[in-house]
């Protein structure tokens, strides 16, 4: 009888990743990060994106070394732990484009789950409208996978591949570090107001980042994950990860002074709750159907797979499509003491539907050909081949 | 008889555990489950588990193969 002994496989290894991710995010914030974005992968690309100049949102470039951090740290677990294993091919363009409207997806809430839960653990209500918009997309997601979706099987590649996005990482780590001006007016660009001009220390979101990359990676931390577990199989495991990020997100909030409870005006958030129900819907749907949420993924990258390091790519050309197309959500405000609602574009409302349009296209034409169950004589099983 | 086997090499998460449920649900014991990361091992021994199943894990050149029986 096989035992899963170890303690990153085990209940205990999932809630102490997620309590420490939820401390050391709310941490963050007061190191420097913006309210309720202690991390949030989503936005972190997105303004990686920005300081690339891959879109010209001026509120929201910086070079977020969490994100290098998680590739980093989760490369660093997996070699440690004989797991660093370069595969791709199990269609990348079709995961390509899932990463692209997640983005967008995302973008309309102004956040991935990870930031939902560190919005609701400073008291942003609006964040359980997303959650719940999200855990309509996972179930979606759900049912496609119920009924035989399959981006069909990776290869083991050459292990240079799975080399390329840890030393992409490391690039954008280097240009971080000595902001290199390349051209006159050019990149590298920083915000000087908003979002993007908040953030803590180099080495702190650095070290933060490993950390975290480390540990999820061993123990396979996923949001997307989690809600699809509860609903595919009733698995609690992964959910309980989730649900120890948010207790400790909130306790770590309360301690630091960081809960403000309300739906409007909350800090980098809008609260048109069909639009953040809608978005999250759209991230969730794209998630389940790329097999995990954009952190997982980056991990995954680490760990050398290729296709979901082509999801984060995806991600990150959604950001630019969304910023330089104004489908992303603009914040609520206070302008002259009067509340100023945000919300979602025309254009994004169109991006949105037309994500969920092809989100779903995808989910019923991608199936595997192969027949994965079979049966064969009772002799010794052929494997390795 | 015939072996029941699931090969779930090169397939992502949740997928080989969505086949492994299937096969248990279906087939006749023993089930091989052919995996190649220890991301699915854990996951088809964690579901084969709770669905009352003992699991056998044996290291083959790149992979598991998880022996299944009631």
């Amino acid at each position: 009888m096989h035992r899963l002994g170890s303690f990153s496989a085990s209940r205990w290894g999932i809630i102490v990743t997620g309590a420490t991710i939820g401390i050391l995010a709310a941490l963050l914030q007061s190191w420097g990060n913006p309210p309720n974005m202690g991390i949030c992968v989503a936005c972190f690309e997105r303004d990686i994106a920005g300081a690339l100049g891959l879109h010209r949102a001026a509120a929201v470039q910086y070079l977020r070394p969490e994100i290098m951090g998680f590739v980093l740290g989760a490369m660093a677990a997996a070699l440690a732990h004989h797991e660093f294993k370069p595969r791709a091919g199990s269609a990348p363009i079709v995961r390509f484009v899932l990463g692209m409207f997640a983005m967008i997806g995302a973008l309309a809430f102004l956040g991935c789950p990870w930031r939902a839960l560190l919005r609701l653990a400073g008291g942003d209500l609006n964040a359980i409208v997303g959650l719940a918009g999200l855990a309509l997309g996972v179930a979606i997601g759900v049912q496609f996978l119920k009924a035989g979706y399959s981006l069909g099987r990776n290869a083991p590649t050459p292990s240079a591949t799975g080399w390329v996005m840890p030393l992409m990482m490391v690039g954008l780590l280097l240009l971080a570090v000595f902001q290199p001006t390349l051209a006159e007016g050019g990149a590298i660009f920083g915000s000087t107001s908003g979002p993007g001009s908040m953030h803590a220390p180099l080495l702190a979101s650095l070290a933060v980042g490993l950390a975290i990359g480390f540990l999820a990676q061993r123990t396979r931390f996923c949001t997307m994950g989690s809600i699809r577990d509860v609903i595919l199989m009733g698995d609690s495991h992964l959910i309980s990860g989730v649900g120890a990020l948010l207790v400790a997100a909130t306790i770590t909030n309360l301690a630091l002074g960081q809960i403000n409870i309300g739906f409007a005006a909350q800090p980098v958030a809008h609260s048109v709750h069909l639009w953040n129900f809608s978005g999250m819907a759209l991230a969730g749907l794209a998630f389940a159907l790329a097999g995990g949420c954009p952190g997982r993924q980056l991990f995954l990258s680490g760990e050398g797979d290729g296709d979901a390091a082509v999801f984060v790519l995806g991600m990150i050309g959604g950001a630019g499509i969304a910023h330089n197309f104004g489908l992303a959500g603009n914040s609520d405000a206070m302008v002259d003491g009067a509340l100023r609602v945000g919300g979602v574009s025309p254009a994004g409302m169109w991006a949105i539907a037309l994500g969920l349009l092809v989100c779903l296209g995808i989910g019923f034409v991608m199936r595997e050909r192969t027949t994965a169950i079979r049966r064969v004589p009772a002799a010794p099983i052929k494997t390795g081949e | 008889m015939d072996a029941v086997v699931v090969d779930a090499r090169g397939l992502s998460c949740p997928q080989p555990v969505i086949l492994t449920r299937q096969a248990i649900k279906q087939a006749s014991f023993p089930i091989e489950v052919l995996v190649d990361t220890v991301t699915s091992r854990d996951n088809v021994t964690r579901a084969a588990q709770k669905m009352g199943c003992s699991v056998q894990v044996q290291q083959v050149e790149g992979g598991f193969t998880l022996t299944l029986s009631q």
